[in-house]
This record gives structure tokens, sequence and C-alpha cells, in this order.
């Protein structure tokens, strides 16, 4: 034992010594991208970037990023916490429906959540062409929040349901026991113990709407994304584009690091003898479960009835019998790369969320610190790095299947690791310390004990990852094998023709396939779902 | 887990796809619905199969200039001249005879791209809105009050940001600033693209735009309601600029002979016929083209009224979106 042997001086025990080289892989990869793009902005020429960059523009970009990232924020908590506490703690009838259909505004490709805001509203729009009224259309700062909450809130969610499933009730009764009111104990108890949940899914809803460029330019909004997009986009430009990525990952890992400060030297599991009681679930009233299903209801109505009615209206205009073949093609091609990317991304973000929780080091933080970089690097910006690296390798990785699931999985990591992490604060490692007692090895012990303890937070992070990805862009266009078809290339080459309506049939079958994906895994988490 | 067994069928699928003897690749900036059937035809006829990357032509122009020597890629077709002149370093010269087909104002002057179809630069508007002796003669004279709060305006799209060029190139840098700053003073309806623009007028929130000639039919194929019209300015005013979506063959291709000769296919007859009937741009060569009718502005009429500039003049991209950021447009 080698490793071991490497570490010996700290008597560093096996499974560390195993999680910490994985760790350690991933956090590797994850420089790739930053070596690049350092590698490009230091090929730049000085002046010219002080010129683009010592702008008073830059900081009021930058001060709009500020103010859609805490508006998306606020909106997604207040949309998210009650329902996940809905779903997860009351009897409310239908909530297994409403658990998959909360999820499901993550399928839907942005611009046509854009769109079904947009088109609500103006004389063409949908509505006045229907039922004859006009709206005023939404735009500016709260246009974009709207959109980009109503397309958010499921991280947050996710996030938030792997929370409460994992969350023992017993505290929140001994508390209760102990005299505070139901106000006091959501706030003394069960509050803090979701922390840990809200802020990942925080984090990774700040990083996208940092990042995000496409809802943000339909709505009209100014945020510091639109430069680097411009400057790749309208000037064909890597260097100049370098130095504004590198400012964006700056942005996004400071965030980063401030939240990973407040989750540190925090405990949430039980500790002490006792069992901890299984789930007891509030009994709603009449008036509660009318109240839970309007609150339900228009959730839903706004972030998927809207989207789903705009692509109707699309669709009664175009024939789906002739591109049903092909529609099925590109699903099969979809769906080759967004499982096996799922899967990966949740293998990855595991041992980097174990180290997190049940080895914290200096070394385990950094690691963690940097599994957000592929989310917080511009996807575009990511995908470059991965060409460059990968040219320099075997002539066959170069555009391959496997290169791609392997970049959609360090890309997305960060999706996954936020629940998983959140599910492994909530275990006891006193748990693991019995099955060890009782003669598991370690590896038997990961397996039997912890896994499936995990389990909630293992699929909310793979769903995350494989509706991501199912509608991924940039990475694709550059990093796919030539001849590739993904639902979402073959979508995107109808939309940037103008021919909305052709591509109306693509974007519906991304949200359908998406919703029998996450229906049939929601299904089988009965632990997280029911 | 039964979601494996699709997964394993396209993998299967793809690993069992044909290596026939001819084969080029191709970075397609242009979209599959449009080009993929002409595609095929070339494939049918020639029996070269083509094997084609769709994406942004952007994000080919950077994926191409990340790969250098070592890209897979045959050809580049892109669908404005600024990213095949980012890439002209990277394209072989091409033959006499295929650059012969094509007028020297929309082909590159060192012979490393050429034209496949034109795409003419003019005025959408609402005819609800907008009364004909409204209609703007120039192009310098959209920044008129009269325009004031009623244009959309797409300052990130490529062809805007070559147009503005060209203008610079016509007329001179201070010229342009000047007429980017009334753009600005005018309080335009900025707009993500020209797609985005032409919903924008059909929408009501704006009732002109500078755009590009071939969206409107795209539009008037699935309503033919639409409520947006073209109109071009007078004859020989810069507003009316001719330009091309092009193609090149890359330097780096071991394929140069079959590469070419999708270029020649691309320039006869049966491809402009197509261009011009189903993608709604103007063929760039050949004669007795039929003309599409009922989808806006003919290409005998955008012809007729196009300037005499060569789109080699459109090179400094970079010094335009200086001078669009200085007249604080993005």
């Amino acid at each position: 034992m080698t490793a071991s042997d490497l570490f010996a001086g700290r008597r560093m025990p096996l499974p560390r010594v195993i999680f910490t080289a994985l760790g350690l892989m991933v956090g590797g990869l994850m420089l790739l991208p930053l070596w690049y793009l350092l590698l490009r902005a230091f090929q730049a020429d000085f002046d010219t970037v002080a010129r683009l960059l010592w702008r008073w523009r830059t900081a009021e970009l930058l001060l709009n990023t500020a103010a859609l990232t805490a508006g998306v924020l606020a909106v997604c908590t207040m949309i998210a916490l009650p329902l996940a506490w809905l779903i997860s703690r009351t009897d409310l009838p239908g909530r297994r429906l409403i658990n998959v259909l909360a999820v499901l505004p993550l399928a839907v490709p942005g611009y046509v959540m854009a769109y079904a805001l947009i088109g609500l509203a103006g004389n063409y729009g949908f509505l006045n062409q229907i039922l004859g009224v006009t709206l005023p259309r939404p735009q500016g700062l709260w246009g974009a929040t709207l959109a980009l909450s109503l397309y958010c809130f499921p991280y947050l969610y996710l996030n938030l349901r792997a929370a409460f499933a994992g969350l023992d009730q017993s505290l929140e009764e001994s508390a209760r026991a102990l005299g505070c009111s139901p106000r006091e104990v959501f706030q003394r108890v069960t509050l803090p113990h979701l922390m840990p949940a809200l802020m990942a899914g925080w984090l990774v809803v700040g990083l996208y709407v940092i990042g995000d460029f496409g809802a943000v330019a339909l709505m009209r909004y100014e945020a510091f994304s639109y430069v680097i997009y411009q400057q790749y986009a309208a000037a064909f430009d890597r260097l100049y584009a370098a130095w504004l990525a590198l400012i964006l990952i700056a942005i996004a890992l400071s965030v980063v690091w401030w939240e990973s400060r407040l989750r540190e030297g925090v405990r949430y599991d039980r500790i002490g003898s006792g069992s901890g009681t299984g789930s007891r679930r509030l009994r709603l009233g009449l008036a509660g479960r009318l109240a839970g299903w309007l609150f339900s209801a228009a959730v839903v109505l706004a972030s998927l009835g809207l989207p789903v009615a705009v692509l109707t209206f699309w669709m009664t205009r175009s024939a789906i019998g002739p591109v049903l073949p092909a529609l099925l093609d590109s699903f099969g091609q979809s769906l080759s790369v967004a499982v096996p990317a799922a899967v990966l991304a949740a293998g990855m973000a595991l041992p980097v969320a174990v180290l997190a929780v049940r080895y914290p080091s200096p070394l385990s933080t950094l690691i963690n610190r940097l599994a957000f970089v592929g989310y917080a690097v511009p996807a575009l910006a990511f995908a470059l790095a991965f060409v460059f690296f990968s040219l320099q390798g075997p002539r066959w990785l170069y555009q391959s299947h496997v290169l791609l699931v392997t970049v959609y999985g360090l890309a997305f990591l960060a999706l996954a690791l936020g629940p998983i992490r959140s599910a492994l604060y909530q275990i006891r490692p006193s748990m693991e310390d019995a099955a060890r007692a009782l003669g598991h090895g370690p590896a038997a012990t990961f397996w039997r004990v912890t896994l499936p303890n995990i389990r909630p937070g293992v699929v909310a992070g793979m769903v995350l990852v494989f509706v991501i990805a199912m509608k991924e862009l940039p990475i694709a266009f550059l990093l796919a094998p030539t001849g590739f078809r993904p639902l979402a290339i073959t979508m995107f080459s109808r939309t940037s023709e103008g021919m909305l309506v052709d591509a109306a049939p693509y974007a519906a079958a991304i949200i359908a396939f998406s919703a029998l994906f996450v229906g049939v895994v929601l299904r089988h988490d009965r632990k997280g779902g029911d | 887990m039964n979601i494996l067994k699709p997964t394993v069928l396209a993998l299967a699928a793809l690993a069992a796809t044909p290596l026939t003897a001819e084969q080029i690749t191709l970075y397609s900036g242009r979209g599959e619905p449009l080009v993929a059937p002409i595609i095929a035809t070339f494939t049918e006829q020639t029996g070269i199969e083509v094997n084609v990357r769709y994406g942004g032509t952007a994000e080919l122009a950077i994926l191409l200039q990340e790969e250098g020597g070592r890209s897979p890629a045959d050809l580049f077709w892109a669908q404005d001249v600024a990213a095949l002149g980012t890439i002209k370093p990277m394209f072989a010269e091409l033959p006499q005879a295929t650059l012969d087909r094509v007028e020297a104002i929309h082909r590159d002057a060192g012979g490393r791209w050429i034209g496949t179809s034109g795409r003419a630069r003019l005025v959408i508007y609402s005819p609800e809105r907008v009364e004909a002796d409204e209609l703007p003669v120039t192009m310098a004279e959209l920044t008129d009050e009269r325009f004031r709060g009623r244009m959309a305006l797409a300052p990130t799209n490529g062809s805007f940001i070559a147009h503005v060029t060209a203008l610079r190139e016509a007329a001179g840098d201070d010229f342009a600033l000047e007429w980017l700053k009334g753009l600005a003073a005018i309080d335009p309806v900025i707009v993500r693209n020209n797609t985005a623009g032409h919903q924008a007028i059909a929408d009501g929130e704006a009732d002109i735009m500078l755009t590009n000639n071939y969206y409107l039919g795209r539009f008037l194929a699935s309503d033919a309601d639409f409520p947006v019209a073209q109109a071009t300015f007078e004859a020989g005013d810069l507003g009316n600029l001719m330009m091309v979506a092009g193609i090149g063959v890359l330097e780096s291709s071991e394929n140069k002979e079959a590469a070419t000769a999708f270029i020649d296919f691309l320039l006869g007859e049966v491809a402009q016929q197509y261009f011009t009937g189903n993608v709604y741009e103007f063929p760039v060569s050949g004669i007795g083209i039929v003309p599409v009718s009922g989808m806006g502005v003919s290409y005998s009429e955008a012809n007729a009224a196009a300037p005499d500039f060569d789109l080699n003049r459109i090179v400094d991209m970079e010094g335009t979106l200086e001078l669009i950021r200085e007249a604080g447009l993005i």
C-alpha cells in the first residue's frame, strides 16, 4: 500500500486516502480550464485589455449582475422553500405529482421560457391572438428576474427536498417538547438544518444567473455575461474573452468561498443515543389543502404551463408526423450523452462530498471549491479548454463521445455535489462506526450503510445533471462527435434561423422526455419522493 | 434500468456508421433545416458523404481558431463575411475556375473564401404604423427624430456589426460614430437578434428595423399574415448592402478536391435555385434563377438597389465594436 505509506506519518486511513486521491483527480481536471484561460489571457495585448475593462460601463454591468442575482435568489427561495415543505412535510394530496412537476421547469430550454413570457404579451403575442388581451411585455430587471427564477427554482427545490427527507424529525419534536412554538422550531431547528441545502441551492442558482446570457438578452437586461458573449460571438475573439471569463470566474469563486466559509465547522447530524423518528406528516385541514394546492398550481402554471402553452401554440402551426423519426433519433443521441454524464457527475461528486463532510481539511476545502469551477467557467470557454488539451492527446479522443460525456460530467459536477453533500451532512458517522464495529470493511460500510442513506441526494444530483445535459449547447457544438445531433442542437439549428415554429417539436421533446425520465427516477426514489 | 437500452442502441448505431471511401467534414454555421436538403442532393449526385457539424457561426469560428492545423474540418460554411475574414488565414486558395463563378465583390480578393448566397440588408417595418412616405430614403436617415423609440436594433448581431464596418469604410470612422450615437440618441428598442426584431415589430413594440432580407420569408412561410413588410433604401445607398453567406476550404484539409467539388456544387444552378426558392436568400451565381414572389423584396429589386461595395473591405470588426461601445449601444 504505497499510497498509505505516503500518508503514514499522519496515519491516514485507507478510505481517506482513496477519497483524497479521487478528489485530487477531480480538482486537477478542474484546474485545466483555469490554466487554459490564463494561457490565452496572457496572449492578449494589455493596453486593449485595459481599454476594454477600465470603463464605467464595466462597473455598471457588474452592479446589474449583482442586482439580478439577489432578485433571483429571493424569488427562488420564496417559491422553493414553501413548496419543498408542502411536499416533504404535509399530507397534501397529489404531492407526488407536484414533486415531479416542480422539477420539470429545469427541462424547459431557456429560450422557450423567455419566449413564453414575451409571447404572452404584445400584439402578436399568443394571448392577443387567442384571447385578444394585450399585456405589457416583461423586460429589464423584473423580466429577467422572473424568467430566471421560474427556470432556476427547481435547483433549490431539489436541494431542499433532499434536506427535508434527511432531516431527523425527532430534533424538531424535542424542540417542541422543550416549549418552542412551531415558528421557533422552524427558525431555531429546521431552518439551520436546511442551511447547507439552501446554500448549495443558492450557490448553483447564483452561478447560473451570473453566467446566463440567453434569458438576460431576450429580456433586454444588460448584465456582465453580455460582454463575454459579445466578445466571442461578435468579435470571434478568444483572448479578451478569456479576461472577461476570468473576471466572471473570480466573482463566482468568491461566492463559492463565502458559501464554504459559512458551511465549515457546522454539524447537522444526530449525536447521542436513541434512534431518529420516521417521517411524520402534518395533517392539513381543508383550508390548508386549498392553500397548498393554490400555491402549487400557481407555481406549476407559471413555470411549466406557460412554456407548454407557447409550445403547443407553435405546434398547432406545424406538422409533427414527418419529423417524428428524426426526433426519436435525436432523442436517442441526447440520451446516450445525458445518462452517462449524470452517472459520471454523481460518481465524481461523491468523493468530493465525502471529503468535505467526513474528512474536513484545508485540502478537502480546496477540492470542494475547485469542484465549482466547471459550473462557474462560461461554457464556451470550458469547452475550448478541453478542445485545446484533448488535441494534444490521441486522435481518437478529440470530439469523441467519451470526451463529451467527461466534459459534461465535469461541467455539471457542481449540480450533483450540493444534494449529495447535504445528504451526507445528515447521516451520523456513528452509524458507519457501528457498521465497521460489526465487521464491515470500509468499502462494505460505504456501499451498505452510507450509500443507501444518501440515495435521495445522489438521485437528486443525477436528475439535475441529466436534465441540464439534455439541453446543453455550447459544449456540444465544440466537442460532440461530428454528425452528432442531440435534440438541443437540432432545436438550435431551427431557432437560430428564426424558425420558431419548426423548433417547437424538438423543444417539446426535450421537456417531454426529461419529464419521463424525472418521473421514472423519482418514482423509484421512494425515500425522497414520498 | 430501461434507460440503458436506448443508450446502448444509440452507441451501437454510432459505432456502426460505415466509413465510405470519400467523405468530407463540413463545419456549418448555417442551420440544418436550411442546408441539409441541398447537402443530401450533393451526396446523391457525387457519392461523396458529407459529415456535418452544425453549430453557431461564431462558435465554429472560435473552434477552428483553437483547432488550428489539427482541425478535422475540410470546409467551413459561415453565415457572414466577418467570420470568413477571421478564418481566412486558415483557408486554402480556391481554383480560379471556381472563383470566376462569383462576382469579385462577393468573394475574398485573395481567393480564399467565396460567397454562396446573397443576403440583402434592408429595412423591415410595420405596414400598420409606418406610412410609405415615412420610410427612410438613406441608411443615414435612420437616426431621424421621427424614429425615436420606434426602431428595433440588435447591436451585437454579426450582420449589423459587418454593416457598420462597411459604413466606416465608405464614410469614415467619424461619420460612423456619429451615426451610431444618433441611433443611441433616439432611444432604440434593443433586441437580441434579427428574429427578435421581427417579433418586436409584429408585437407592436417597435415599428422599423435595419436587418437582413431572408427572415421575413421564413416568418411568412409559417404565417402568411405576419404583420411585417420590407423596403429598400434609394438605389445605390449603403443601406442596401448585399452581403453573403460563404464558404472556404481549410488549408489543413486532406480532401481538398472533394471539398472544392462541394463548393462548385453550391454555386451551380440547382443549389442557387434552392437558396433562392427555399431559403429566401439571393443567388450569387448562375443565370435564369427563378425569383420567389410574395416574400418581401425580390432579388432583382435588391440587386438593382445594392451599392457597389467590395465585401473584402469588411475586416476590422474589433474597431467597429469599439465604436459601438463608445456610442453606448453595448
